[in-house]
């Protein structure tokens, strides 16, 4: 990247030359913005790895039989696909990439509380990464148990699970950290005057986020290193055959796991509550409302993880237990899309790039979030329990809330994170695509599901083919959209125009400072008389 | 108000400390990285603290599961135990405790060469804990329980399950002793280069928060596998 400089009154954060040159002026960069950017970085790398990866799946699925790759691959396939994509791609992904840049710009600071550990959180993700893709290649093959690590099957393969929950741990460990700085910075970085009703509603849900990673990511961590453990000593904790309850793992996963589908949604969330009232000109539509819910569903959220375990033998007062909980989660769920649309109304909408992701978002999480309830009901749950609903609902919740939102942010800060502007009709053209093949692929899974097609099945009856065969040409419009919009902010990135300090009109503090930004962000620490999105148009009206 | 506390505390040590404001810094230091802010350390601290006691959590959880399930196979378990080298430890523990905190509050005080001392025998006391649990382990292990050994497979399922936990929870306690006395060395020498000095020893009071947190895990594992039969 060669970048001039764009104005001669300041040195932006990329023209900033410090203690080390070359590589290692980044990679020893404590600088939040910096590391912000190297996590969007090494996070796209591991997403289009990923995607990769979903594309041979899918091309093994086009027809019955062995199409592309045996069984065991396969096996390998999903799993790799699921570790990369979450624990490498959607639960950093917006925390640690755009929350770094832009909570301590949105709050006034000049960076997080503690930078020097917050450049350790980046190479312990790095670690993670590196140990993760390595233990593809080592002896004992990559890992077959499915994300999900469930034992005894875990403790039984010989294939590198060790390796891969290493991997997981470290990656855990990353996230903690993050956790902890945010949390931190928000209790003690607020510039003058910004209370914490004044907080842009990105930061409330990088915060509630920030507590779900402190509190629930620990338990996960001591049920990995425990599983390692029992492979290496056979310690029994696990292990049926020495008196260990599989049931337990199952229990102590999800007490983590099912926290980390928060950790995942709720910073998209915060993303939508800012992209909406810049491009509808309009405050946002109970800002009180859309914070709390964020602490609700950061609460409840505790509540809920035994609704994966439905099947697994369980006391009836138990599973009415934890569905009724799934249901709540629900209702502050609704809370937000409600005020969202609320928001629009009346609002004077622009629909540009990042609000054609928003409606794309809040359409998809919709299917996402009903399906939801379809699985969170005892007894629909037993008919659609592990088939492709399932695997359709956490397609249509990760990758059509999370995903689309992170590209969606892409498009929204690209210019302030680079200085330069994209080519919108380029970008509008591969929204469209994305759109389309992103519900031939994953719709059809619900069909294929209600029907009784079983998920991480490699093989299928010929009554599905039809079904099957949509979802792969859907999925190859979807990846031809991701890979046109990719290759627009790329060409952006090179050669794009300049942009200028406020391309959307949007009143948070990280549209005052010039784009790129200067190293320390701010000059002078702006001092905060009024909430965050009061436009100047609207001002009147009120 | 808990700005006002901490004032109160180290005014008492009768020395200045630097204006704690972290807003006030960012807007007068050149870089932002300069900045200091003790109530923040602390804070960040604390939340480190909690996450260690929610890992050490998921393991309480499982000596309650399967206490519940395997009462009987865990109390006669317990009984291969040595209650007096537990106890040993626990006495141990709980006075590097007290050294540790003295050691802050000499340092407070200006107190270089006490506070110095104190931190040599907590990490001394660290040292005694785990030559302790050498034994006590060594013993065992002579007697044949181990993960995986033929003589604890020879036992009852419940038996298996309260020695893998109790391997797991000692064991997992040990590191972060070991990890604990790396902190204090650090430490130790840190005062000695006067780093850490009468005006700014948030780094070791960090230290101590963080020795308090083992110190009080084990006061829960030793009845939990020594005392309770």
């Amino acid at each position: 990247m060669t970048h001039q400089a764009h104005d001669n009154s300041y040195v932006s954060y990329l023209d900033y030359k410090g203690k080390h040159s070359g590589i290692w002026a980044w990679l020893l960069s404590t600088d939040h913005k910096r590391i912000g950017l190297m996590y969007l970085t090494g996070i796209m790398l591991f997403f289009v790895a990923g995607m990769s990866l979903g594309f041979v799946m899918k091309t093994e699925m086009l027809s019955r039989g062995e199409t592309l790759v045996d069984a065991q691959t396969y096996n390998a396939l999903f799993t790799l696909h699921g570790v990369i994509m979450i624990f490498l791609v959607i639960i950093p992904g917006i925390p640690a990439a755009f929350g770094n840049f832009f909570l301590p710009i949105q709050i006034g600071a000049k960076d997080v509380s503690f930078p020097r550990l917050n450049l350790f959180s980046f190479w312990l993700y790095m670690a993670g990464g590196v140990v993760a893709l390595s233990s593809l290649f080592l002896q004992g093959g990559p890992i077959d148990t499915g994300w999900t690590f469930y034992v005894p099957y875990s403790l039984r393969t010989n294939t590198n699970v060790s390796l891969a929950l290493l991997a997981a741990f470290l990656l855990g460990f990353s996230s903690i950290l993050t956790g902890l700085n945010f949390i931190t910075t928000v209790h003690r970085l607020r510039a003058p005057g910004m209370g914490f009703f004044r907080m842009p509603l990105f930061i409330w849900a990088l915060y509630s986020t920030a507590w779900i990673q402190v509190i629930a990511t620990p338990v996960i961590g001591i049920t990995i290193v425990l599983v390692i453990v029992e492979r290496l000593f056979s310690i029994g904790i696990f292990d049926p055959a020495l008196g260990g309850d599989p049931i337990l793992f199952q229990h102590l996963f999800w007490i983590y796991s099912h926290p980390a589908v928060y950790i995942m949604i709720l910073p998209a969330m915060g993303v939508v509550s800012e992209i909406i009232p810049t491009f509808a000109k309009r405050t946002i539509f109970g800002y009180k409302a859309i914070a709390f819910s964020s602490l609700a569903i950061a609460f409840i959220g505790y509540f809920v993880w035994a609704h994966h375990m439905f099947t697994s033998g369980m006391s009836d007062l138990a599973r009415i237990i934890f569905s009724l909980f799934t249901f709540l989660v629900a209702i502050p769920s609704g809370v937000k899309v409600f005020n969202w649309v609320a928001t629009l109304y009346k609002g004077s909408i622009e629909p540009r790039v990042p609000f054609l992701f928003v409606m794309m978002f809040i359409f998809l999480f919709s299917i996402g979030g009903l399906t939801g309830l379809v699985l969170g009901n005892l007894a629909t749950n037993i008919h659609t329990h592990g088939t492709y609903f399932v695997v359709a609902h956490f397609h249509y919740v990760m990758f059509g809330g999370t995903v689309i939102i992170l590209f969606g942010a892409l498009h929204y800060w690209f210019p302030k994170m680079f200085g330069r502007m994209y080519n919108e009709k380029v970008a509008t053209v591969s929204v469209i695509l994305i759109f389309i093949g992103f519900n031939g692929l994953y719709f059809t899974m619900f069909i294929l599901g209600y029907m009784g097609m079983p998920r991480r099945y490699w093989d299928y009856l010929p009554e599905y083919q039809l079904l099957h065969t949509i979802s792969a040409i859907g999925a190859y419009i979807l990846i031809a959209g991701i890979l046109l919009m990719l290759h627009n902010l790329w060409k952006a990135l090179r050669k794009g125009p300049k942009a200028v300090q406020n391309p959307w009109g949007g009143v948070t503090l990280e549209w005052t400072v010039p784009s790129p930004p200067p190293l320390e962000n701010f000059d002078e620490i702006p001092i905060i008389t009024h909430g965050p999105y009061e436009f100047p148009e609207a001002k009147g009206v009120k | 108000m808990r700005e006002a506390t901490y004032n109160e505390q180290v005014t008492d040590g009768t020395m200045n400390i630097k204006e704690t404001n972290p807003i006030s810094h960012a807007v007068s230091e050149p870089h932002p990285h300069v900045h200091r802010d003790d109530i923040g350390s602390k804070l960040g601290m604390w939340l480190f603290l909690f996450t260690e006691i929610l890992l050490f959590g998921g393991l309480f959880i499982l000596y309650m599961a399967y206490r519940f399930q395997y009462s009987e196979a865990f109390h006669i378990a317990a009984r291969d135990l040595n209650v007096n080298i537990g106890t040993l430890n626990t006495i141990i523990l709980l006075t590097s405790s007290l050294t540790m905190a003295l050691s802050i509050a000499a340092i407070q005080k200006g107190k270089r060469i006490l506070s110095m001392t104190l931190i040599a025998s907590t990490i001394a006391f660290a040292a005694a804990f785990m030559v302790n649990k050498y034994f006590e382990w060594g013993a065992k292990f002579a007697h044949g329980i181990y993960p995986g050994s033929s003589h604890l497979l020879e036992k009852e399922k419940g038996e298996i399950i309260f020695f893998g936990l109790y391997y797991s929870m000692t064991g997992l306690h040990g590191i972060h002793v070991m990890v604990g006395i790396i902190l204090l060395s650090i430490m130790f020498v840190s005062v000695w280069r006067g780093k850490t000095n009468p005006d700014k020893f948030i780094i070791l009071e960090n230290s101590g928060l963080y020795w308090h947190l083992v110190d009080l895990i084990w006061i829960f594992l030793f009845p939990l596998f020594y005392l309770i039969h």
